[in-house]
């Protein structure tokens, strides 16, 4: 029981790197992508193969699989620019799915038994899942830190701009393509290190995992916490794994059968849009016009509940 | 003086010539009145003046520099700012940060150079930035005595403040040449009266003015100088007086007699 918790709480982080890489998309650029299980997988090859076949550091492995991600989001936004909405959606699913299918066609069994991280002596192994969950939370937190900074700076404000009208955003001098190529890249980056974390743990990579549901998953959680806001986005990855592993957590998988997992999250999905349609914690209201001081802010924060009904 | 000037600008789609080898000057703190019946061609001549949309052939000159086919973003960071036909606010954002998109680029003190750096000092001291373009969204937004709706989401104003707030975003920029298309569509009689006084504030300010409009009563009375186009050729221009007794304009308006 605890141990589930545990996994679900390791499962949760690294989906929750993978969804702040999709926010970064999806969330604050407003384009619609279904390719993250690409540069998930490309992470997790990056991890497999340096610690593996080159025998060298997990922790090289973590910005080598970042900048190899961030190149494949750079070539997957290049030629779809100009694509927007269903149609980006359905190219980049494409993409996606060519990734996997290399991977598959170079050696469809995958890597086994890949040495585990280690910090210091110590080995970061699935037995110990605590120091794992430290581990990943801390990393999550850190993308946390950077990519909220990043929304509040001018790049983050350029980003909205193309999100809310891009042709208004040409008007105002900002150059739509450069934001929606960097918004891509970023997102992979943050992927691809997602796939660190998770080959790290299972130390092993299949490419039959990295499937077009993984993506559709990410997106869901991004949907789910409400989009552009970091913090719902990660309590969205919570809320998918946990309903991923919950058959398993009350003793019930025999009954329960994993399919139906999905139809449950399928069911909390339509739910919740009928109810919220802006996610968990919904969109901020405001992004950076906001007058209010550090003080008020959190005032208001937990006053949140009072004032609805007020405005949708 | 010329500030912006069209030489023989054309554009064919497919078949249809939109607009077919128009010279177009703006006069520089004036206001320009840009007129004709629908389809001649004066949205697509906007677009290509700023950039929406490339010319099939022809020139545009700004300021002594060719900006023919460069992209709408390097056009409007060398000072042409617009407004659109069709309202395009940044609508789930709120009325000041549409303001403080209009300052985006005004941030660095060169509109081109040291875009990077600017990034990277914006990324670690954001929220001291953000305060500024606050305040300063906040000086434009007193300029339309609009600060009482500062924290309101932009799709929820009223039509006529919708596009109030677009022409206070165009303005943030600071723009030599304001480009307003079609600014009193939809607009009550006593709102175009405020609209009026808004383009004479901004006249006054030393700012260009371009204008397409239908409200003829608009036009004849803050225009200073107009250009009339029809079916993608320009047929008169001149002062407002000259124009409402031209007789070719007469023509496409309402038809020659004899037909």
């Amino acid at each position: 029981m605890l141990n589930f918790f545990q996994l679900i709480i390791i499962y949760a982080g690294i989906y929750a790197l993978m969804a702040i890489g999709q926010n970064c998309i999806t969330g604050n650029t407003g384009m619609l992508s279904l390719c993250h299980a690409g540069f998930f997988c490309i992470g997790s090859y990056a991890t497999g193969i340096i610690c593996k076949t080159l025998g060298l550091s997990f922790w090289l492995s973590l910005p080598v699989a970042a900048i190899c991600s961030a190149v494949v989001g750079f070539l997957i936004g290049v030629p779809t620019l100009r694509l927007k909405g269903d149609y980006l959606c359905i190219a980049t699913l494409g993409l996606g799915e060519i990734i996997r299918n290399i991977a598959t066609n170079m050696n469809p069994v995958g890597l086994m038994s890949i040495p585990r991280a280690e910090l210091f002596g110590y080995q970061f192994s699935s037995r110990n899942k605590v120091t794992f969950i430290l581990l990943v939370w801390f990393f999550v937190l850190v993308a946390y830190i950077l990519f909220r900074q990043l929304s509040h700076s001018r790049i983050g404000r350029a980003m909205t701009a193309v999100r809310e009208d891009e042709v208004a955003a040409q008007s105002n001098g900002i150059n739509v393509a450069k934001y929606k190529i960097g918004a891509f890249t970023l997102g992979a980056a943050i992927g691809g290190t997602a796939g660190c974390f998770a080959t790290a743990y299972t130390l092993t990579v299949q490419p039959s995992s990295y499937t077009f549901m993984v993506s559709v998953m990410v997106l869901c959680m991004v949907v789910l916490g409400g989009m552009g806001n970091l913090l719902g986005v990660i309590v969205g990855a919570f809320i998918i794994e946990f309903i991923q592993y919950f058959p398993q957590l009350v003793g019930l998988s025999s009954v329960i059968p994993a399919q139906a997992t999905q139809i449950i999250y399928g069911l909390c999905l339509v739910v919740l849009m009928i109810w919220r349609p802006q996610g968990i914690l919904g969109r901020d209201k405001y992004r950076y016009g906001d007058p209010r001081s550090a003080k008020e802010r959190l005032v208001s924060f937990f006053r949140r509940g009072e004032k609805k009904g007020g405005k949708a | 003086m010329k500030i912006l000037e069209t030489e023989n600008l054309s554009r064919i789609f497919g078949g249809v010539v939109a607009v077919n080898d128009v010279n177009f000057s703006v006069y520089e703190g004036m206001v320009n009145g840009l007129i004709g019946p629908n389809g001649a061609g004066k949205t697509t001549l906007f677009n290509q003046i700023t950039g929406m949309d490339k010319p099939t052939r022809g020139k545009i000159m700004f300021d002594g520099k060719d900006i023919t086919g460069l992209p709408a973003w390097k056009i409007s960071r060398l000072g042409i700012a617009r407004t659109f036909q069709n309202i395009r606010l940044y609508r789930e954002l709120t009325v000041v940060e549409n303001v403080m998109m209009g300052l985006h680029f005004k941030v660095g003190s060169d509109p081109f150079k040291g875009r990077f750096a600017q990034a990277v000092k914006s990324y670690f001291c954001a929220s001291k930035e953000n305060r500024e373009l606050y305040a300063q969204a906040m000086e434009w937004l007193s300029f339309f005595g609009m600060e009482s709706e500062a924290q309101e989401f932009a799709r929820n104003l009223p039509y006529g403040r919708q596009r109030e707030l677009e022409i206070a975003r165009a303005l943030a920029a600071e723009p030599k040449v304001l480009f307003l298309d079609e600014p009193a569509a939809g607009m009550n009689p006593a709102e175009t009266e405020h609209l009026m006084g808004i383009v004479d504030k901004i006249k006054k300010h030393g700012i260009t003015v371009v204008l397409i409009e239908h409200d003829m009563k608009l036009v004849m009375n803050i225009c200073d100088n107009i250009t009339v186009l029809s079916f993608g050729q320009k047929i008169a221009e001149g002062s407002p007086e000259e124009i409402r007794s031209n007789p070719l304009v007469i023509e496409a308006y309402l038809g020659r007699e004899d037909d």
